[in-house]
């Protein structure tokens, strides 16, 4: 695990809220060093900290149609391997999107895009649960998204303040 | 037009006439005039907004709501209610190293601006000279006329960065003088005061047996040294009439709840006037308030770093674009001076918001020591201000290259 300084957390803040702010401009909101946020972010980069610049896009607002489903997965753990083996058999496809290992009734919880119903259901039938160590599926697929890390989709919360105030 | 109008319009009686030569007196806000000019158009990046630009915190707003549904919609006790009254009072003990006692110390205000009324009130005697530093709030001046006092500005200046100075402030006194009135973090100039700064300034306050009003509504927007209440200050305690709110820590401007403290025999005359004409705080927004001093110091940190980020950015901007620019320590408000281009204050927001679509207050609506600056508010987003210093850079390369 790497310890962060302070310069570094509040790097990867302000990142977090928009990745296409220039170091120069972070180095002014921070009132450091531009070359010292340069070189956070380039140790940053380098430690697998910041692992990818993506955008958050709310896909229900373009024409183009996805099926997202939340799979629920019990499996039976290998030995001396645990859960890492079959969590990378399943996180290698690439329809998969988000794998994480879970406390609770159930030990995966598998993230899966597809472009229709059909194809999610084609990949848990054919893909997932034929693997040997997978006890049980549960398929729930997403209806909606209101909020993904930390964005409101819908934000109703317009700027209604008067244009000039004391 | 209805009976009684034309009644009087055949007087031949202006409608004005009726109205206290204390009022009609009054000029209108320049601030109002600009906001007319303003308009509602969704164009325009506006600097000019005096409030936060966050929402209140949800888990305050539910608070709220959770009390209208348990049916909390009745009078509280005139001065608020016990447990806000507490609250406030451990908050500023622990805050800003100043006791004051729940029971007769604290009145819980509609907002920042009732208090101030309420103390003015209590003090003016027709005729007593009200002592105020400017560049200041637009509201110090015309309360106290309200009240039959005669406002005394105290101009401060860019070189002192905006802060008041004993000499000042002493040259300024005269026997009808009895209240001063502070407002620091400042707005519009975002000054603030240091400990060091205060003693002297305590020294004639003493020495002249005034009375302090200190509007400390900014008191969590500093972003230097740590705000001093001058409560705080050696022998000014009972002094000092303390006026604060939760609109600008915890974006809750439009609730309306403000407090303010003093001396028992101070604030017992402010109750009476209180209680006598809004009764009492609203209840509901007393629950926010609450709730907030409760569990909302995160969120108010969290908001207080983001106004010290854009803080920087507008600072360096406008040094940048060539415009000198003190750095202001405290509030949300950057005042950069436009001398340099040869515009006064009004032609200079008038023409950015004609030629560049950017809305900022010209600073001679703040009384003296304005003209030449601009009040730029930075309580909007990173990138609205990016595109405002923007479009301010050419506007100022254009003026420059004309003159």
């Amino acid at each position: 695990m790497t310890e962060l300084n302070e310069l570094k957390l509040k790097v990867l803040e302000l990142l977090k809220e928009d990745a296409r702010r220039t170091p120069t401009l972070l180095a002014t909101l921070l009132g450091v060093d531009e070359q010292d946020v340069r070189t956070s972010i380039k140790e940053l980069e380098d430690q697998h900290v910041i692992v990818k610049y993506a955008a958050v896009v709310n896909w229900d607002k373009v024409d183009d149609e996805k099926v997202t489903a939340l799979i629920e997965v019990q499996i039976t753990p290998e030995r001396g391997r645990g859960f890492e083996g079959i969590a990378e058999r399943i996180y290698l496809y690439p329809q998969v999107k988000s794998v994480y290992l879970m406390s609770g009734a159930y030990d995966l919880l598998v993230e899966v895009e597809g472009r229709n119903l059909r194809e999610v259901a084609n990949f848990v039938s054919e893909k997932l649960s034929p693997i040997d160590s997978v006890l049980s599926t549960k398929t729930n697929f997403t209806l909606k998204k209101y909020k993904q890390d930390g964005i409101i989709f819908e934000n109703h919360e317009e700027d209604n303040r008067l244009m000039i105030s004391p | 037009m209805n009976l009684k109008t034309e009644a009087f319009t055949d007087s031949n009686k202006a409608m004005s006439s009726y109205l206290s030569p204390l009022v009609r007196e009054i000029p209108s806000s320049g601030i109002r005039k600009f906001f007319d000019l303003v308009g509602g158009n969704k164009d325009i990046i506006t600097l000019g907004v005096g409030e936060p630009d966050f929402t209140t915190p949800w888990h305050m707003r539910e608070a709220c709501v959770y009390s209208l549904e348990r049916g909390f919609t009745s009078y509280t006790s005139n001065a608020g209610t016990p447990e806000l009254r507490e609250a406030i009072s451990e908050y500023l003990n622990e805050q800003f190293d100043v006791r004051y006692d729940p029971k007769n110390e604290i009145i819980v205000t509609v907002g920042g601006s009732e208090a101030i009324d309420l103390a003015l009130r209590a003090l003016i005697v027709p005729g007593d000279e009200i002592l105020v530093p400017e560049p200041c709030y637009i509201s110090y001046s015309p309360i106290t006329s309200i009240g039959g006092g005669i406002p005394v500005g105290i101009e401060t200046f860019a070189k002192d960065e905006f802060k008041l100075t004993a000499e000042a402030l002493e040259a300024k006194i005269t026997p009808k003088s009895k209240v001063l009135i502070l407002c620091y973090p400042s707005n519009p100039t975002g000054a603030t005061m240091t400990y060091e700064d205060w003693l002297p300034i305590a020294e004639i306050v003493e020495k002249h047996d005034l009375i302090v009003i200190s509007d400390e509504i900014y008191a969590e927007l500093n972003y230097g040294d740590k705000h001093v209440s001058f409560a705080s200050v050696p022998g000014m305690m009972d002094r000092t009439i303390l006026v604060s709110g939760f609109s600008k820590a915890f974006a809750m401007t439009g609730w309306r709840i403000g407090y303010t403290c003093g001396h028992p025999d101070l604030i017992a005359a402010m109750l009476k006037i209180h209680q006598y004409t809004v009764m009492c705080a609203p209840s509901m927004g007393q629950v926010a308030a609450l709730e907030g001093l409760r569990n909302g110091m995160g969120e108010k940190d969290r908001m207080v770093e983001a106004y010290n980020q854009r803080r920087r950015l507008m600072v360096e901007g406008f040094r940048d674009i060539g415009l000198e620019c003190h750095e202001p320590r405290g509030a949300f408000y950057v005042f950069p001076s436009i001398q340099s281009t040869g515009l006064s204050s009004d032609e200079f927001a008038q023409r950015l918001l004609a030629e560049a679509k950017v809305a900022a207050v010209p600073g001679n609506v703040f009384g003296l020591g304005g003209e030449g600056y601009l009040r730029c508010s930075y309580a909007t987003s990173v990138t609205q201000l990016t595109e405002a210093l923007d479009r301010i850079g050419h506007f100022v390369e254009k003026v420059k290259k004309e003159g």
